[in-house]
């Protein structure tokens, strides 16, 4: 069968299109989409969708917490809603519905309903300043309710979705925006290739399965999104020094891939972690508490956290590459790790 | 519906839901008084012909959501007093397996979303669960119930907007009972009443008098049936009163003592009683009989869920996801 290379932009535009073929009850509902001659949402990925999907692309008011409102009410209704909010930094508009509506109804409900929807949301420092660049996923991170997933090929984008909507439990999926391969006008200065060979017919990738995307035997990295691609090129440096690094990217974040982290660092013994998000209060700093709770026996040195600092983002491009951690950056923390022992 | 709608059987039956509100709502507060019960309670007493209203102008299939105050509401659109009682006492027999307590209250079979407790979270809610009808062209409506208060959220507006751009089958009921907690409405809004928010959207708002049940029942049928042929939402402002606190051991200091007691005069299982004996096709016997059988509902529902078990402690870790 031929395969086809495509951005993650197309790919979850091909995912959507199929499961909406798939199964009436499968919509969207965001801002600026099935506008004829619009966008397709922020980043094009439901462009063009209108014509074959006419109403079942809902194009709200600017009214995050409406729509997410709207989202969970459909879904109540036995729909299943793919929301979007053009930036994830909007989430914080639509917190209440997705903290305390979205995340606990079934719950609450005590498991006598549910929830079957997905939310994606683009992230990514990406020369817009604080509003419009934040990684969001501390904030969703310990909230009980909501899965998280994180994908940074267009295979795992595509196989993610597909695996979100037919969840039955609200998932959270954040996109990054250097990694869309969004084309025309809406093309992103400084886009990374993070586009693959889709195979031709349905396929899935299961929530909660992190994935090798190098071995390697002296110190494990684990990052997401952009960072896997910096943690990959990181990995290369490190091997041309003589360095086997191994990069895990979780591509979930709820449930966490724990089975396959434990692995790796029972078999390296150094983990270096990496956010493009603040380090306070971040996925490294759970990651670290965690390992130290159940691996201390393995660890050979501190886990080591590279992640931004705790500011918000800069817009002038100096301070951005500044804030935002590089290949060279994730390198010397895994060196540091070998200096020591 | 006119004819059968105003017969003695469903007069009686009204009078009957709005007695089962205020009696089961009583007993709630002797219990938690008493340390029997556990957790905090806003309570509906005053309000009864608000949900009792509305919910008769609805169809078993119809669907609402409710609020921080929701008990009424859940009698009114036919949960039963047994595992609301069970939910309250933290019982694994409740509605919600006590995982949801008396702010979290329903049960989707019976067209109640479980009660939202954030001001204003539920209304973006009832618009999707109305754009869900349109999209599948079901011939249901959403009602969303509110306070006074919600309507100075910003979720009022987003929900309102939406419904009203969609044109979906959505009605808007705001309970205004003169006061957000302790604050009065006066303080917290300049226009003269909640209904004319509605012209902000573009559609309908109406004022009514929300101790009167067929009052409230009229216009509510009237909205409802606006909203299943496809003429759009309608903003109800109900004008009530809570005659008993915000929430637990809320000795309503705040209320002047004048027109406490006149809202006291004005309540509406009072008033629809005595408009009912005046209309002379039912008699005082009838309304007895009424409030009898509800005595012998809620002390059945108290008994049972005393008796009933309580969840296991690690049953908090249940109910997750699918």
């Amino acid at each position: 069968m031929n395969a086809r290379h495509l951005g993650i932009a197309e790919a979850l535009r091909e995912g959507i299109a199929e499961e909406m073929r798939r199964d009436a009850r499968v919509f969207c509902i965001g801002e600026d989409i099935g506008i004829p001659g619009g966008w397709g949402g922020a980043f094009t990925v439901t462009l063009g969708l209108e014509k074959e999907f006419g109403e079942r692309l809902v194009n709200t008011p600017i009214s995050e917490a409406g729509l997410t409102g709207a989202a969970l009410g459909a879904a109540l209704m036995g729909m299943r809603p793919i929301a979007d909010v053009q930036y994830a930094d909007f989430l914080f508009c639509a917190m209440d519905q997705m903290a305390n509506q979205v995340a606990k109804m079934r719950y609450m409900s005590g498991g006598r309903l549910q929830v079957a929807m997905v939310m994606r949301a683009p992230v990514g420092v990406t020369g817009r300043g604080s509003q419009h660049a934040q990684m969001m996923e501390p904030y969703f991170l310990p909230l009980p309710g909501i899965k998280i997933v994180c994908p940074s090929t267009a295979y795992d984008a595509k196989g993610l979705l597909k695996s979100a909507v037919r969840d039955g439990n609200p998932v959270l999926m954040f996109e990054h925006k250097l990694l869309y391969g969004s084309k025309g006008p809406r093309t992103e200065t400084g886009a990374i290739d993070a586009s693959s060979d889709i195979p031709e017919g349905d396929y899935t990738v299961p929530i909660g399965k992190g994935v090798i995307r190098r071995a390697g035997s002296e110190v494990t990295i684990i990052a997401t999104l952009l960072m896997a691609h910096r943690a990959q090129e990181a990995a290369l440096i490190l091997e041309r020094e003589g360095i086997s690094a191994e990069v895990i990217d979780p591509r979930s974040l709820v449930p966490f891939d724990w089975e396959l982290v434990k692995e790796s660092v029972a078999k390296t013994g150094r983990v270096v972690t990496v956010e493009e998000s603040p380090r306070r209060g971040g996925l490294g700093a759970e990651i670290a508490a965690t390992l130290v709770e159940d691996m201390i026996d393995f660890l050979v040195a501190p886990v080591k956290r590279v992640a931004a600092p705790d500011t918000p983002a800069p817009f002038s491009p100096p301070m951005e590459k500044f804030y935002i951690p590089d290949a060279e950056r994730i390198a010397q923390a895994a060196r540091d790790l070998m200096e020591i022992s | 519906m006119t004819k059968q709608a105003r017969d003695p059987a469903w007069q009686l039956k009204q009078y009957r839901t709005m007695v089962l509100i205020r009696q089961f709502e009583e007993r709630v507060k002797y219990l938690f008084l008493e340390g029997v019960m556990p957790g905090t309670i806003h309570q509906y007493q005053g309000q009864e012909a608000c949900a009792v209203g509305v919910c008769a102008a609805l169809d078993a299939h119809d669907v609402i959501t409710s609020t921080h105050r929701p008990h009424g509401h859940c009698i009114a659109k036919g949960l039963d007093v047994g595992s609301m009682m069970a939910e309250l006492f933290g019982k694994a027999t409740g509605c919600c397996k006590g995982k949801g307590g008396s702010m979290h209250m329903g049960d989707l079979s019976k067209g109640i979303v479980p009660a939202v407790a954030i001001v204003g979270g539920g209304l973006p809610i009832a618009t999707g669960i109305a754009l869900s009808f349109k999209m599948n062209k079901e011939k249901r409506v959403a009602v969303a119930f509110m306070g006074d208060g919600a309507t100075n959220e910003g979720a009022f507006h987003e929900a309102l907007n939406m419904a009203s751009v969609w044109d979906l089958p959505a009605v808007f009921v705001v309970e205004n009972n003169m006061y957000g907690a302790s604050t009065p409405v006066k303080m917290v809004m300049k226009v003269e009443h909640i209904a004319q928010r509605a012209s902000a959207y573009g559609i309908e708002g109406r004022t009514v008098d929300g101790n009167d049940v067929e009052a409230v029942f009229d216009a509510a049928r009237e909205a409802v049936e606006k909203a299943r042929s496809g003429g759009g939402p309608t903003l109800l402002e109900l004008e009530t009163y809570r005659i008993t606190g915000h929430s637990r051991r809320d000795p309503c200091l705040y209320q002047p003592e004048e027109e406490r007691k006149r809202a006291v005069a004005n309540e509406p299982i009072g008033r629809y009683a005595k408009k009912l004996l005046a209309e002379g096709r039912l008699g005082e016997k009838d309304l007895e009989a009424a409030r009898e059988s509800v005595k012998a509902e809620v002390e059945a529902a108290v008994e049972k869920a005393q008796r009933d078990p309580l969840p296991r402690p690690e049953d908090a870790l249940e109910d997750m996801w699918v």
